[in-house]
């Protein structure tokens, strides 16, 4: 038996200056079916159900709701179809009740605001149709849990008539409890005929959660399949994996000394602890690949390394110098790093490829004497390193916002690496990028490595980890689940990624 | 370069202006009155002759420094809104010295103006300390250490500095007064100071590794620290500085013009230094035409008043008019098109002729 298909997106596109954030993505959603939507931070889940809930407009593309061809341009027309979507990040009023947040925004027939008795008795009229989801109309959001006040949020799109919930991430911000309560609440809602996008990058709660999981990477949709015939390794595999393998010449290396050692290194946030007393260290002419799925620790880590977070407990060594909990600036003196975020951190948007170019050794010669800018020397800099790495730019004087990603990931690349680092802390620093663009990035990073110098090489992407390290170490919640040789097969990187510890003998730990 | 150095802070400053004083004059002409008059006599009570150009000049001093003090803040991100209250206490603690010591000018006028400047810099970097401190909100803070200036001010003259029966201090003393250097006017020094300091500012905005830092700081502090810049030591410098500009801009207003303190010491120009500043965005080269836009503004108003019979608020509707433009004319940081600019592209789209029939909407 088929089921009707409620929501049909039919090639969708999404550019925004610089990064293409849907790639003719298609995507079906059935009646009463939970639909997982599984994919890593930027894969372009989000952007998607933006465009479904009509807070983006796609560049190119159709959706049609039961068949029917739709243009969706605003959220409340979304609402119109039937479509609400609750926000990672909760759009209530702290210190308004239930029953006001829930009716916001609503009138009556003559078209004056709801009062709050009016509101709390439409609520109770609601309830006595949807007898299993109640919150106390009377109830003020900020004396309320979490859980509870995100059932308000699924409260506002229900009581407005949504038969489609989009829910972004819902568990971000749940305990085990609540987030088991959710889950339970969600597969009733299927029962009475609503159907359900849930977007995660966890990949148990897909499998636990979902009838149908679509995954998509880099803006575009790998695979369709169904929960109960797929694995949680399969899913970890065509998230993370590329499909474009390259493989590029690489000879052996004679490792030498060790340039990084980090010893028992834990960091906290606020949310927990991201890194769990991680040893490891990096030596001269390797690359240690870091790989994982998004989310397992690699950015704290790679922060506390950097100095741009404190560490909790832990030492790191750079060469013979302890740089536990420094400035960047003593990091940045030997060594470079490619962050993840190049728009947020790598780069200064308003400022021009030529002084971007100088961000990390402004303040040295020959670029400054006396505290004075050279602008000549500066510029020849930036026109040597425009030829070298082929950025496609009129001049080095154009602002780096008015880049393509790929060219904005090589002004990063560029000013990193021309300093010829003894160390070298790459993040992903493929992504989102174009294929030629990555192809050159990744033959960099190897030449580099051919020189002598250590490269950590932190990446979701496996097949970039396959290509390109020496050593494989696998983080999940931040722990290694071991270190291997990229021989591994891929099947058993998974299962690590994944979450099981790697047994296997021959393994090249450090300790 | 030079084309748009040109055109970004001189001809879109005046063309914002021209395009503010032309709907102001609409509305001068809705209610009733007449705007080729009144704009007319606006322009020679602020130009029309000798005493006319050196009291517009006069009064560009102060806002001229303040917007500068304004612009640098800005571009470490740190948005003063409390130039009025660092001009006020500036020429409060600058009276302090100068009715309490009388030395030769050449020692007089430079520690008077040290005195004010760092008087002006403390309540600045007081709040620029709080912000990297404590995330305090600038804005909110600058803001309220207006009204302690205001009334540190109106303590000052009616207690301790009072000197007569009007509530305001005795005359500073005369070694400290600044000279006047257009004679027959009230027009001093201060104006030529004034110039220098938008210039080096600019100079040294531009062309300085500290320049660098602080606009790499205010553009993003995330990205200004990953490539090791010193970011909370940096905003704090800039509010110091800015403050202590402000506060000069108030011993300067003292020692050129008034001669001694009275509680209405500034008709606002703190606050109009924020459009100002806007107006050029933070630009200190660009702050030198847009605060003598605004000093004609200001010159003006009065004749027009007197001749025209037109009040002088359409002086600030003019003056939010302009902010506005500013405000349409911005782009976004991540390379979103400003509304000016997407509305160019509106009108491209209506004029340009339908190519292959292909029309979307």
């Amino acid at each position: 038996m088929k089921k009707e298909v409620v929501v049909s997106m039919r090639n969708i596109s999404k550019e925004y200056p610089g990064v293409l954030a849907n790639d003719r993505v298609n995507f079906d959603l059935a009646e009463g079916e939970i639909h997982g939507l599984l994919g890593e931070n930027g894969a372009g889940k989000s952007t998607l159900m933006k465009i479904l809930y009509g807070m983006e407009q796609p560049t190119e593309g159709d959706i049609y709701i039961r068949g029917i061809k739709t243009a969706i341009d605003t959220p409340k027309s979304a609402l119109e179809q039937g479509i609400g979507m609750v926000h990672q990040h909760f759009m209530l009023i702290k210190n308004f009740s239930v029953a006001i947040n829930v009716t916001l925004g609503m009138t009556d027939r003559l078209g004056y605001r709801l009062d709050e008795r009016r509101a709390i008795h439409l609520l109770q009229e609601f309830y006595s149709e949807m007898t299993y989801f109640k919150v106390d109309p009377k109830g003020i959001i900020e004396e309320l849990p979490v859980g509870i006040q995100q059932r308000v949020e699924i409260l506002k799109i229900l009581f407005r008539g949504a038969k489609i919930l989009i829910l972004d991430e819902p568990t971000a911000v749940l305990t085990p409890n609540e987030t088991q309560e959710l889950f339970d609440i969600l597969k009733r809602f299927t029962k009475d005929g609503y159907s359900i996008i849930f977007i995660s990058h966890k990949l148990d709660e897909i499998m636990e959660l979902t009838d149908r999981v679509t995954v998509m990477r880099d803006g575009r949709v790998i695979g369709e399949v169904n929960t109960k015939e797929t694995s949680k390794e399969e899913l970890a595999r065509m998230m993370v994996g590329r499909e474009v393998i390259f493989r590029l010449p690489k000879t052996k290396q004679q490792q030498g000394a060790p340039v990084l050692s980090v010893d028992k290194l834990t960091v906290d946030t606020d949310w927990g602890r991201a890194v769990n007393k991680l040893s490891f260290s990096v030596h001269k002419g390797e690359i240690l690949g870091i790989a994982g799925v998004d989310g397992n620790g690699q950015k704290e880590l790679v922060e506390a390394i950097v100095g741009l977070r404190a560490k909790t407990s832990g030492v790191v060594m750079l060469q013979e110098q302890d740089i536990t909990n420094t400035h960047p600036h003593q990091f940045n003196r030997e060594c470079s790093y490619i962050p993840e975020d190049r728009q947020e951190e790598g780069l200064i948007m308003e400022y021009s490829i030529a002084d971007n170019l100088i961000l990390k050794n402004h303040n040295q010669e020959p670029f400054s004497k006396h505290y004075l800018l050279d602008k000549e020397i500066i510029l020849n800099h930036a026109n040597q390193l425009i030829e070298d790495y082929r950025i496609k730019t009129p001049n080095a004087q154009v602002m780096v916002k008015a880049l393509s990603g790929g060219n904005q990931q090589k002004v990063v690349v560029s000013r990193e690496m021309s300093k010829d680092p003894d160390l070298l802390i790459a993040v992903n620093p493929t992504r989102g990028i174009d294929v030629g663009s990555i192809e050159e990035i990744q033959v960099k990073l190897l030449k580099h490595r051919d020189e002598g110098k250590a490269i950590l090489l932190v990446s979701t992407e496996l097949e970039e980890i396959l290509s390109l390290s020496d050593r494989i170490a696998v983080l999940y919640e931040g722990e290694f689940m071991g270190i291997v040789s990229p021989d591994t097969p891929v099947e058993s990187i998974g299962l690590m990624m994944a979450g099981t510890r790697h047994r296997g003998e021959g393994e090249q730990d450090d300790q | 370069m030079i084309n748009k150095f040109i055109v970004e802070n001189f001809l879109k400053p005046i063309a914002f202006i021209v395009l503010a004083m032309f709907i102001g004059g609409v509305l001068i002409f809705l209610t009733g009155k007449d705007p080729v008059l009144a704009i007319g006599s606006l322009l020679t009570g602020a130009l029309g002759g000798k005493t006319q150009i050196a009291e517009t000049l006069v009064k560009t001093v102060p806002l001229l420094i303040c917007g500068l003090a304004v612009a640098m803040a800005y571009r470490s991100s740190f948005f003063n809104i409390g130039a009025e209250g660092q001009f006020l206490v500036g020429a409060l603690a600058s009276t302090w010295f100068a009715v309490s010591v009388q030395w030769p000018s050449i020692f007089m006028i430079p520690a008077t103006f040290l005195v004010g400047a760092i008087a002006g810099g403390l309540l600045c970097g007081v709040v620029g300390l709080l912000k990297i401190k404590t995330g305090a909100s600038e804005v909110i803070n600058t803001l309220m250490f207006n009204y302690i200036a205001f009334r540190l001010v109106g303590y000052a003259v009616n207690g301790p500095l009072k000197e007569g029966y009007l509530p305001q201090t005795a005359s500073i003393a005369n070694t400290a007064l600044l000279p006047i250097i257009w004679p027959g006017t009230r027009l001093h020094i201060g104006i030529v100071l004034a110039v220098i300091l938008a210039i080096v500012l600019q100079f040294i905005l531009f062309r300085t590794v500290f320049g660098y830092q602080i606009r790499a700081v205010g553009l993003s502090a995330r990205a200004a620290t990953y490539g090791g810049i010193n970011a909370s030591k940096r905003i704090l410098q800039t509010t110091l500085l800015s403050g202590a500009l402000a506060g000069l801009a108030g011993s300067i207003e003292l020692m050129g013009v008034t001669g001694r303190l009275y509680e209405v010491f500034s008709p606002g120009y703190g606050f109009d230094a924020i459009a100002i500043s806007l107006l050029a965005r933070n630009n200190p080269a660009g702050v030198i035409v847009s605060a003598l836009l605004f000093g004609i503004l200001r010159g003006g108003a009065g004749q027009m008043q007197r001749v025209a019979d037109v009040s002088m608020v359409i002086i600030y509707v003019i003056q939010a008019l302009i902010i506005v433009f500013v405000v349409l004319s911005m782009d976004g940081k991540k390379g979103q098109k400003s509304i000016g600019n997407k509305i160019k592209g509106l009108w491209g789209k209506k004029w340009t002729p339908l190519k292959g029939g292909a029309v979307d909407e």
